[in-house]
C-alpha cells in the first residue's frame, strides 16, 4: 500500500455535501497536487487528511494506517500553511524546534536537527529573529523548516505560494521541487494554480465541487483531459473550445469550419468511427493555443495538419510568442504565432491546425468523445 | 499640473477680503483645538503645579503661600493612617491587578471555545462595567454585611457556625474592597482578551496541533505569549485605576472600620477637606502622583522601545 490512500471520503455540512466520495492513491515519494477552482473542497480534504476536519465517511490511510480517528499528532505528519503560522513569539530557531520539543527530543539532538534543517534551506542566518522581522520568502523557509525537522512519513501543503509575489513564488517553486527530490517524502500539495500544479506534480487531481474530476499525471491531465472542466483549467492561455458541426466529406465525415464567411470542411483523423453518431450534430473541438500556428509548409501534407485562413482581430505580443485572436465558427480562438511570423490585427494569416492533440467533448455531458 | 494650478485658482477666487478667508482657513484647526488644550494645560498641568506649591507650604484650613520646604513631606511620612494606605494600596493594588488579569484571561480562553449563547454570556461578564463603582460598592456593602448578607444567609441554610465577617473586620476589610473591583473589572479584562485571541490566527493554532502540542500548552507556550500587548493595555488600565480608587473603598468601607482599608486616595480627601490639613493632602497627591510616574513610564518606555523593534 502506498503512502497515502483517499477512500471514498465524503464530507457533509448539514444536507451540504463538501466532497463527495474522493478516491486517491500516493505511491511512496510522490508528489500529488490537488488543483481546482476555490470552493472545490481540496483544502477541506487536506484538512481532513490531516485530522483537523473530521471524515463524514470513508477511510484515509497513511503509511498503510487508517487515520480516520487519529488526532493530528499521531498521524506522523507536517503541514506547511498558506499564512505560514509561524509562532509569532517564537524565533525562527524556537519555531523549527517546537515539535521536536513537544516530542522530547533531547537537546542536544534537537539542535543539531536545527542545524541540519537550516542548512538544506539556507535559513542560517535567520535563526533567531522573530517572524515579523522576516520577509514573506523567509518566512516560507522557517514554515517549511518547521516541516522538514519532524521528518515525518507525509508533508502537507496548503497554497504554502500563494502569499508570494510573482517573481518569489517561481524562485520558490524550483526550491520546493529541489526540496522534493532531497528528502524524497511523499507530498500533498494543495493550490489553485494550475501552474504549479503542472510543474511540481507527480500526480495530478483536478478537482470541481467536491468531485475529482482527472486523476493522472501532468502530461495525462494536459495532452488527454477527461471533460471540459479539466481541458479548460489545465494550460495557460486556456485550450480553445471551437463549436462545430459533423458533416459528410466525400465518402465519411468531417468537421464545418467557418472563419469569416469562408467556410471549409476538414477531414477527422482517426476519430470517425467515434464521432459518427454526431453526424448532423454539433461537438466541441478542444485545440491548445500552441496547436494553432503560423504555416510552416515543411509540415503541410501530413495527415493531420490543415490549413486555414483567418482574419486577425487582436494580436497581444507577450514576448516568446505573440497571440493572436481570430474567429472560428463565431468563437474568439487564440493562436500561440511565433512574433516574426504574427500579423497585425485587420490582416489575414494562414494557420496552421495541428490535429494531432486535439480532442472532441459532447456539448451536453462535456465529457470526452475521442 | 491640476496640483500646480489649484491655488492659483483658489487664491483668484478669494481676492476679495481673500486675506482673512486665507487666514480663517489656516488657523481653524487651532482654533477648533485651542479651547481643550487650553483647558488641559490649565485644570491639569495647571493645578499639578498649583498643588505641587501647596505641598510645600504650611497650609491648613485654606491654602496660604508661605513657603515651608518639605515639612508636610515629613508629618505625611511620619503618619502611621499614610501607612496603613500605603500597605494597603500594595496589597489591594497588587491582588486587583493580578487577580483580574488571571480571571479575566481564564473567562476569555473559555469564552474562545466556540461555545454556545457566546454573546448573551460575555453581556453579563461587561455588565459590571457599565455601573459606577459606588453602585458596586453600595451593592457589595449589602452581600458582605455578615447581618444581611453572605454570612447571614448561609447561617440560615444551618450552619449556624459560618462566620464571613470581613467588611467590619479590620484585618480583612481591605480584602473586600479586592473582591468588589475584582468583580466590576475583570469582565471588562476580559473582552480585551477576547478580542486579543480573536486575533490569533487560526492555522497558528492547527500548525500547533499538527505539531503535536496539547490544548494547554498551546495556550500556554504560543496563544498567551502573543497576547503581550494586550496584557501591557490591561496592566496600565488596571493599576491606574487601582492607584486612584477612591468612590470604591468609600462606597463599601469608607475607609474603615477605623482607617484600616484607607488607600491613599481616601487618605487625601479625608486629610485635604475634612481634617483642614490641606497641606498634608497635597503632598500625598503629589506622592500617589508619583507612584503612578512610577510605575507607568518605566513600562511605557520599555514596551515602546520593544514595538519599534518587532
Amino acid at each position: 500500500m502506498g503512502a497515502l490512500s483517499i477512500r471514498n471520503v465524503r464530507k457533509s455540512y448539514g444536507s451540504q455535501d463538501i466532497l463527495k466520495g474522493i478516491n486517491i492513491e500516493v505511491e511512496d515519494g510522490e508528489f500529488l497536487i490537488m488543483v481546482g477552482p476555490s470552493g472545490c473542497g481540496k483544502s477541506t480534504l487536506l484538512s481532513m487528511i490531516a485530522g483537523l476536519d473530521s471524515v463524514t465517511s470513508g477511510e484515509i490511510y497513511i503509511g498503510g494506517r487508517m487515520v480516520n480517528h487519529l488526532s493530528p499528532k499521531d498521524r506522523d505528519i507536517a503541514m506547511v500553511f498558506q499564512s505560514y503560522a509561524l509562532y509569532p513569539s517564537m524565533t525562527a530557531r524556537q519555531n523549527i524546534s517546537f515539535g521536536l520539543d513537544i516530542r522530547r527530543v533531547p537537546k542536544a539532538e534537537r539542535d543539531q536537527i536545527v542545524e541540519r534543517v537550516a542548512q538544506t534551506l539556507q535559513i542560517q542566518h535567520l535563526l533567531d529573529r522573530k517572524p515579523a522581522q522576516l520577509s514573506g520568502g523567509q518566512r516560507q523557509r522557517v514554515a517549511m523548516g518547521r516541516a522538514i525537522a519532524r521528518n515525518p512519513i507525509l508533508f502537507l501543503f496548503d497554497e504554502p505560494l500563494s502569499n508570494l509575489d510573482a517573481k518569489l513564488r517561481v524562485e520558490m517553486r524550483t526550491e520546493i521541487k529541489l526540496l522534493h527530490r532531497r528528502v524524497g517524502k511523499t507530498i500533498v500539495y494543495v493550490t489553485h494554480d494550475q501552474v504549479e500544479a503542472m510543474t511540481l506534480g507527480d500526480k495530478i487531481a483536478v478537482m470541481r465541487a467536491g468531485e475529482v474530476m482527472q486523476f493522472g499525471t501532468p502530461r495525462q491531465v494536459y495532452d488527454d483531459p477527461a471533460n471540459l472542466f479539466v481541458a479548460g483549467f489545465m494550460g495557460s492561455p486556456s485550450m480553445n473550445f471551437i463549436p462545430s458541426e459533423i458533416v459528410t466529406l466525400g465518402g465519411g465525415i468531417g468537421l464545418r469550419m467557418v472563419s469569416d464567411g469562408v467556410t471549409q470542411v476538414l477531414p477527422l483523423n482517426g476519430a470517425e468511427a467515434k464521432l459518427k453518431t454526431y453526424l448532423g450534430k454539433e461537438v466541441i473541438v478542444g485545440l491548445r493555443p500552441e496547436k494553432l500556428t503560423h504555416k510552416v509548409d515543411a509540415l503541410c501534407g501530413m495527415p493531420h495538419i490543415h490549413v486555414i485562413q483567418s482574419l486577425v482581430h487582436v494580436a497581444e505580443p507577450t514576448g516568446p510568442d505573440t497571440l493572436l485572436l481570430v474567429r472560428i465558427n463565431g468563437k474568439d480562438v487564440v493562436c500561440r504565432v511565433h512574433p516574426d511570423h504574427a500579423r497585425a490585427h485587420g490582416e489575414n494569416i494562414e494557420l496552421m491546425l495541428d490535429f494531432s492533440k486535439v480532442a472532441y467533448f459532447d456539448p451536453q455531458t462535456e465529457l470526452r468523445i475521442a | 499640473m491640476t496640483a500646480a494650478q489649484a491655488p492659483s485658482i483658489g487664491k483668484a477666487a478669494s481676492t476679495p477680503g481673500g486675506g482673512l478667508l486665507d487666514w480663517l482657513e489656516g488657523a481653524l484647526p487651532k482654533i477648533v483645538v485651542a479651547p481643550t488644550f487650553i483647558s488641559a494645560l490649565v485644570f491639569i498641568y495647571g493645578f499639578i503645579l498649583w498643588n505641587g506649591y501647596l505641598s510645600l507650604t504650611s497650609s491648613r484650613m485654606l491654602p496660604n503661600y508661605h513657603f515651608a520646604g518639605f515639612i508636610q513631606y515629613a508629618t505625611l511620612f511620619a503618619n502611621e493612617r499614610w501607612w496603613t494606605a500605603l500597605r494597603n494600596l500594595a496589597l489591594f493594588g497588587s491582588l486587583f491587578v493580578f487577580g483580574c488579569l488571571a480571571v479575566g484571561l481564564f473567562l476569555a480562553i473559555l469564552l474562545d471555545q466556540k461555545i454556545r449563547a457566546e454573546g448573551f454570556i460575555r453581556s453579563i461578564y461587561m455588565y459590571p462595567m457599565a455601573l459606577s463603582f459606588v453602585v458596586t460598592g453600595t451593592a457589595w456593602k449589602w452581600i458582605l454585611n455578615p447581618g444581611l448578607g453572605i454570612e447571614k444567609t448561609v447561617r440560615e441554610m444551618g450552619y449556624p457556625h459560618f462566620n464571613f465577617d470581613w467588611l467590619v473586620n479590620p484585618e480583612f476589610s481591605i480584602y473586600t474592597v479586592v473582591i468588589a473591583g475584582l468583580w466590576q473589572s475583570s469582565g471588562f479584562v476580559m473582552a480585551l482578551f477576547l478580542a486579543g485571541l480573536r486575533g490569533v490566527d487560526d492555522s497558528i493554532i492547527k500548525a500547533a496541533q499538527v505539531d503535536g502540542a496539547s490544548l494547554p500548552v498551546i495556550y500556554w507556550r504560543i496563544v498567551i505569549p502573543s497576547l503581550r500587548p494586550v496584557f501591557f493595555s490591561a496592566f496600565i488600565i488596571l493599576s491606574h485605576i487601582a492607584i486612584k480608587s477612591f468612590d470604591l473603598v468609600m462606597a463599601l468601607t469608607g475607609g474603615g472600620p477605623g482607617f484600616s482599608s484607607d488607600l491613599p486616595a481616601t487618605f487625601m480627601y479625608t486629610f485635604s477637606f475634612t481634617r483642614n490639613q490641606i497641606g498634608m493632602g497635597a503632598a500625598s497627591a503629589m506622592m500617589m502622583m508619583m507612584i503612578v510616574v512610577a510605575v507607568v513610564i518605566p513600562m511605557m518606555y520599555s514596551e515602546l522601545r520593544r514595538g519599534r523593534h518587532d
